[in-house]
């Protein structure tokens, strides 16, 4: 439908009409500061499903417990035009405080946790030791056998890690999802 | 909106007052002023059940289908201000609201659902008639609540109330489990509760302002498209559209949710737009130079192709829910507020700056607007033998415009000759499911309108699928003297259907075909109704004034013709000005630009 013939051609004999998405997709992350209240999350998770918007990665947690307030970060993905309905569509959600698009706002600063796992012996387990240094990883536990490392730093930085220790007998990875904050001297509304 | 309860009074009394959670409901409910709720009773929710039986301020109507109840707070929403509100039980009970709650969502009509709920402690245990009431509503809902706690209950139920009718109104669900309702716990009263963040924006950007009443005045070829948020504003927003269009000579039109909002009799009326709107409005629409679209919200079925969208024109936006704004097409000029608000300081802006708009440019556009309107768009051939749907619409809106009726409608062919041509004067006239379409809306619809305006001639205008969707709301009427008139255009087809296999799907009439109709006069006198047919032309006038002078509820079958489509019609696919229009069209089947 999107070519230049379409108004000559036969359109599809449907109620709605469908039109292709031309615009490039960008990642953004987004920082939702909501009411701790039962079923917020599902409220927000449920508001991406519906409308068919992409979660990359989420982490929720409390911010402040006084004031009963929770922060979400959203890593989502789509056009600018998709970007911007996702940010007026959490707006309008009852128990959400503020949204701000930290990617928008410039050059957030991103880091996440990852566990590592592993397993090796001799040569493989001194390498795996002196590159856990070089990324700045610590030992979290250690056997004759294995190692658990535990890394943060920004998504690149994790990925990077656990690709090198896949020949050196990783075995099972935890990451969890990043925690981004803008930088500068302003808070988010709360 | 919220009551204040007398404030001197409550800051006097320091007690707190006690009570159970059942009549904290009730409490609650007359603080806020409501008078009627819609309700069916069950297990989860007798305990307000039983307070609502030992007293009597509160009205309580007794539907036959929880879907009915809350298509009623919707008719009784629309048709007075007021907030509708609804009481059922738990599990079924609350899944039967779903189709009602999604049709004021779309709509933006402000209900409030009080569901009962199991006791707390068996939440989540698979208990008789437990369902996860506030996971199935989430999206179907403003909000939702679910009350775990009575000392919660004053609070939710106020604050429930301000969400439903702040910023873009729409339906709340306030989840109430039995323990809760028996529970005992303080009673708050519902000033200053409002909600900590929650706060929409009323009042317009005044640079905003500004530039768009400049752009007004130097437009060649402006026209207004307003739609059902200025319906949903209030009087207020009513007047001042009225004042600005007629101050400014500008042409207008509506969506199908706001007319009534501009007089049709007026000659700036262009009548509706949209996929069924009339061939002038959407050319007008086309060809603009200057949209300003209040309170509406780009809907698909008004703007046709989007690529294809009045492509040479400038666009304000004024609307109160931020998500709409940019949201399927770009404008030039939004400014974020209460409609109501907004043209008030358009009009004071204009007013200030010694506006005018330009006189030449505007009397070319008129006569533009004129040659359109001279193909007659809604013409149709009347017979002798059978009636015309779009006929009987007619003598409907002619024998009982001295009345100044409210009138829902079902879904389907029906509800577009409606829109086309039964001319609405005022708002809160037209009740009817837009957003969401849903068939079964009218009789109940009609019903609620019925109950918020005692006296007043309420018409339901329905097709033979839709009626039947919620018919045993015809109790309803009976039991709590409900006068409505059921017009009911019967042609024996799912004409809005048909009409589609018919253009776009090579005639294959698959299931739209009603077979086996039952003698509806005789299902309407089982329940009581009186009943009326008539099957020609010249049976039309005296059923109508029959049905009016009748004191009672009457259910008129007015057999129509049964093949007749509605147009115009813009197919989907197509830009909103390439229409299908009917053979008696004056010059052609087709139209171009």
């Amino acid at each position: 439908m999107s070519d230049s013939d379409s108004k000559l051609s036969i359109p599809p004999a449907s109620t709605y009409f469908m039109v292709e998405e031309k615009e490039p997709v960008e990642t953004h992350t987004l920082s939702v500061v909501v009411d701790n209240e039962p079923g917020v999350l599902a409220r927000v998770i449920g508001l991406f499903t519906a409308r068919g918007y992409n979660i990359e990665q989420l982490t929720v947690s409390e911010t402040e417990h006084e004031k009963n307030i929770s922060r979400i970060t959203i890593v989502t993905s789509g056009t600018p035009h998709i970007l911007e309905q996702i940010r007026s569509q959490l707006k309008r959600l009852v128990p959400v405080h503020s949204v701000a698009d930290l990617t928008l706002e410039g050059d957030p600063i991103e880091r996440e946790l990852a566990l590592v796992k592993v397993r090796g012996e001799g040569e493989k387990r001194v390498e795996a030791l002196r590159l856990a240094d070089a990324f700045r990883a610590r030992v979290v536990d250690a056997h004759t056998g294995s190692f658990v490392f535990e890394i943060t730093g920004k998504t690149r930085k994790v990925d990077q890690f656990i690709q090198l220790m896949k020949p050196l007998g990783l075995i099972e990875v935890v990451r969890t999802g990043i925690a981004a904050i803008s930088r500068g001297p302003e808070a988010m509304k709360v | 909106m919220a009551e204040d309860a007398n404030p001197a009074a409550s800051a006097a009394s320091a007690k707190p007052e006690m009570m159970t959670g059942a009549e904290i409901v009730l409490r609650a409910l007359k603080d806020q002023g409501v008078k009627d709720i819609f309700g069916y009773p069950g297990g989860a929710v007798l305990p307000i059940y039983d307070e609502l039986f030992q007293q009597d301020e509160l009205n309580h109507i007794l539907v036959r289908h929880e879907q009915g109840a809350v298509h009623m707070a919707e008719g009784y929403a629309r048709s007075s201000g007021k907030v509708g509100v609804v009481l059922v039980t738990s599990g079924p009970g609350a899944t039967n609201t779903v189709t009602g709650l999604m049709d004021a969502l779309a709509d933006s009509v402000p209900v409030v659902v009080i569901t009962g709920q199991v006791p707390t402690t068996l939440i989540g245990s698979d208990a008789f008639q437990e369902c996860d009431t506030v996971g199935i509503t989430r999206s179907c809902t403003k909000h939702n609540y679910l009350v775990k706690d009575v000392n919660d209950l004053a609070r939710t139920i106020h604050e429930a109330f301000y969400v439903a009718t702040s910023g873009r109104p729409g339906p709340v669900v306030i989840d109430i489990p039995k323990d809760v309702q028996f529970a005992t716990g303080i009673y708050v009263p519902p000033h200053n509760v409002t909600h900590r963040t929650y706060r929409p924006q009323v009042r317009g950007d005044a640079g905003a302002i500004a530039a768009a009443v400049e752009l007004m005045a130097r437009a060649r070829r402006p026209v207004f498209y307003t739609g059902g948020g200025v319906i949903n504003s209030g009087p207020r927003a009513v007047t001042a559209l009225r004042e600005l269009i007629r101050m400014t000579g500008f042409p207008v039109t509506s969506t199908l949710m706001g007319l009534g909002a501009y007089p049709a009799s007026d000659p700036q009326w262009l009548g509706m737009l949209g996929m069924h709107g009339t061939y002038e409005a959407n050319l007008a629409m086309h060809d603009c130079d200057l949209m300003i679209a209040v309170g509406a919200r780009f809907d698909d079925r008004i703007t046709g192709r989007l690529d294809a969208f009045s492509p040479g024109s400038r666009k304000i936006h004024i609307d109160i829910d931020p998500s709409s704004i940019n949201k399927n097409v770009r404008v030039d000029i939004p400014i974020l507020g209460d409609c109501g608000i907004v043209l008030e300081d358009m009009i004071a802006a204009w007013k200030e700056k010694n506006l005018k708009p330009d006189e030449d440019a505007l009397r070319k556009w008129w006569e533009q607007i004129d040659v359109w309107r001279a193909r007659q768009c809604l013409s149709y051939r009347r017979s002798e033998e059978a009636i015309m749907p779009q006929e009987a619409i007619e003598r409907l809106w002619a024998a009982t415009r001295e009345h100044d009726p409210i009138v829902s409608t079902d879904v389907g062919q029906h509800q577009m000759w409606t829109a086309q041509f039964f001319r609405f004067e005022a708002p809160n006239r037209l009740l009817t499911s837009g957003g969401l379409g849903t068939m079964g809306y009218g009789l109940p619809a009609a019903l609620g309108a019925q109950a918020a305006n005692p006296g007043r001639l309420v018409i339901c205008i329905t097709g033979d699928g839709s009626i039947q969707m919620n018919i045993q709301e015809l109790a309803t009427a009976i039991q709590h003297r409900l006068p409505v008139k059921v017009f009911l255009l019967n042609n024996n087809y799912l004409g809005m259907v048909r009409q589609w296999q018919e253009l776009l799907h090579g005639n294959r009439l698959s299931e739209s075909y009603v077979e086996a109709q039952p003698d509806f006069l005789e299902l309407a006198r089982a329940y009581g109704w009186h009943g009326i047919r008539c099957t020609k032309p010249a049976e039309l006038d005296e059923a109508i004034r029959e049905m009016i002078a009748h004191d009672g509820p009457v259910f008129v079958d007015c057999q129509v013709v049964n093949l007749a489509n509605v147009f115009p019609m813009i197919p989907a696919g197509q830009p909103h000005n390439e229409m299908l229009l009917g053979e008696e069209t004056a010059n052609a089947e087709k139209a171009g630009v």
